[in-house]
């Protein structure tokens, strides 16, 4: 039996792990997004978080994804399913692209512009909004598309704990020895992977002011 | 409060001083006790060579620096009891660099502040058109992104935001140090004339002799974070003091 004939025997069930892996990525890159650029802003108006946050997200970074995914099963509410576990742990993970490109995007606008709009008279807010979030809009998408392009890769390891997504087929093939199997998790989520780069690249690109 | 008969300084400087605050021993002093008044409607020129302080003494008026030392008065109040956005909005700033908004149409980076200060659409098109006029330019070029003006051009848009919600004071710090020196020149001509009908309290940091000579009504000279000598450009050119010398024997002006 090839590739395309299981694919096609299964097709309910590769459906319905594609959406489900699509869940954990998309829910898991949203709380991401909510955390993170906050926090990336946060920490250009207060240096001193920088150090504390950024390490804190660099050392979450660190943390093998196997092993944090077993370290937040006894957690209370979130440890009770294993979909739970898999979100949280994918939204640590893309926490570090998220911050990281916020605070670099805010901070590489032009010092003139900035001065500029301070000498004016804008307020912190509205100079944030009306300049700095626009001008780094361009490279915190560009975060938020690195986070989601990795998500979707370790999202398969949610399989592991029993969470789905995509990384079912992956490990059943792993124990069957059965490359097909393997194929049909790996390639559509290398799919998603791709489509998710693409259509974010061109957001980033459209997003850039130039 | 731009009212030309008023004879209290428009601008004030009581033995301020700003030093950056270092750790313990490496606090650098970058101003030391500057005394200094700006008359409504004159150009003051602050004249002196990088890191004399100039471009510090400027942003202490508007505040983007506090003084560590001293009192420094716009429209007689300390600056210090200024809401610090409001006293931002009356006082226009022009910088070498520009720094317009490169997300924004000339339109509204002219617009901007208006904006914000609630004015209606109509109000501040017409604004638009008017400083664009004003500043020499086509009012076509209201549509257009900055990245798509000449240097010069960019220098006039600059100079008619700052001037959007009609500030009594205007700073501006080398606004002209990087254009080409027929543009430089043309610059300068047309903001003679700008003066002469707008009547700003307008302070004007150069490193340019020739330039403080032509625009300036007084000019101060600065050296080492001090203030070394406030003249007319008369005075200036006929000064037989070492510094003012110093500095016209360099730009080969006067005797």
């Amino acid at each position: 039996m090839n590739l395309y004939q299981f694919m096609l025997q299964n097709h309910t069930e590769v459906l319905e792990l594609t959406l489900e892996h699509l869940w954990l990525v998309g829910i898991s890159t949203v709380i991401a997004v909510l955390i993170g650029i906050p926090l990336g802003i946060l920490i250009t108006r207060y240096p001193a978080f920088n150090k504390p946050v950024l390490g804190g997200a660099n050392i979450i970074q660190t943390i093998p994804s196997l092993a944090l995914f077993g370290f937040l099963l006894p957690a209370p509410w979130i440890g009770e399913r294993a979909d739970r576990i898999a979100i949280l742990a994918l939204a640590l993970y893309a926490l570090l692209p998220m911050i990281r490109n916020t605070y670099v995007g805010i901070k590489g606008v032009d010092r003139a512009v900035i001065e500029a709009g301070r000498g004016m008279g804008l307020t912190d807010r509205q100079l944030l909004f009306q300049v700095e979030l626009p001008l780094a809009l361009g490279v915190i998408i560009a975060g938020v598309r690195v986070a989601t392009v990795i998500s979707v890769g370790l999202a398969t390891i949610a399989a592991a704990i029993g969470a789905g997504g995509l990384g079912e087929y992956i490990f059943r093939g792993l124990a069957m020895v059965n490359n097909q199997v393997i194929l049909a998790g790996a390639i559509p989520a290398a799919v998603m992977a791709l489509l998710a780069d693409l259509s974010l690249g061109w957001l980033e690109k459209r997003l850039s002011p130039s | 409060m731009s009212d030309p008969h008023d004879t209290r300084p428009a601008i004030e400087f009581r033995n301020v001083s700003y030093r950056l605050d270092g750790n313990g021993n490496d606090a650098r002093v970058l101003l030391h006790d500057l005394n200094l008044e700006v008359q409504h409607g004159e150009t003051l020129v602050l004249l002196g060579r990088s890191g004399s302080g100039k471009t510090t003494t400027l942003k202490l008026i508007n505040r983007l620096l506090t003084p560590s030392q001293g009192e420094l008065r716009v429209d007689s109040r300390p600056i210090l009891e200024w809401d610090v956005i409001r006293l931002r909005r009356m006082i226009g700033y022009v910088i070498q660099d520009v720094g317009l908004f490169p997300h924004f149409t000339v339109a509204r980076n002219i617009g901007l502040v208006p904006k914000i200060e609630k004015w209606n659409t109509n109000r501040i098109s017409k604004r638009v058109d008017e400083l664009l006029q004003l500043v020499g330019l086509d009012p076509e070029i209201a549509s257009r992104y900055p990245r798509e003006l000449s240097g010069g051009q960019r220098q006039r848009v600059g100079v008619a935001r700052a001037l959007a919600a009609d500030p009594p004071i205007l700073l501006m710090d080398e606004p002209f140090g990087a254009l080409d020196p027929i543009t430089r020149a043309e610059l300068q001509r047309e903001f003679l004339d700008l003066q002469k009908r707008l009547r700003k309290t307008v302070v004007f940091v150069t490193h340019d002799l020739r330039e403080a000579l032509l625009l300036g009504t007084r000019i101060a000279l600065m050296e080492a974070g001090r203030v070394v000598a406030v003249q007319t450009p008369e005075q200036f050119r006929n000064s037989t003091e070492p510094l003012p010398s110093a500095y016209k024997h360099a730009f080969g002006t006067g005797s």
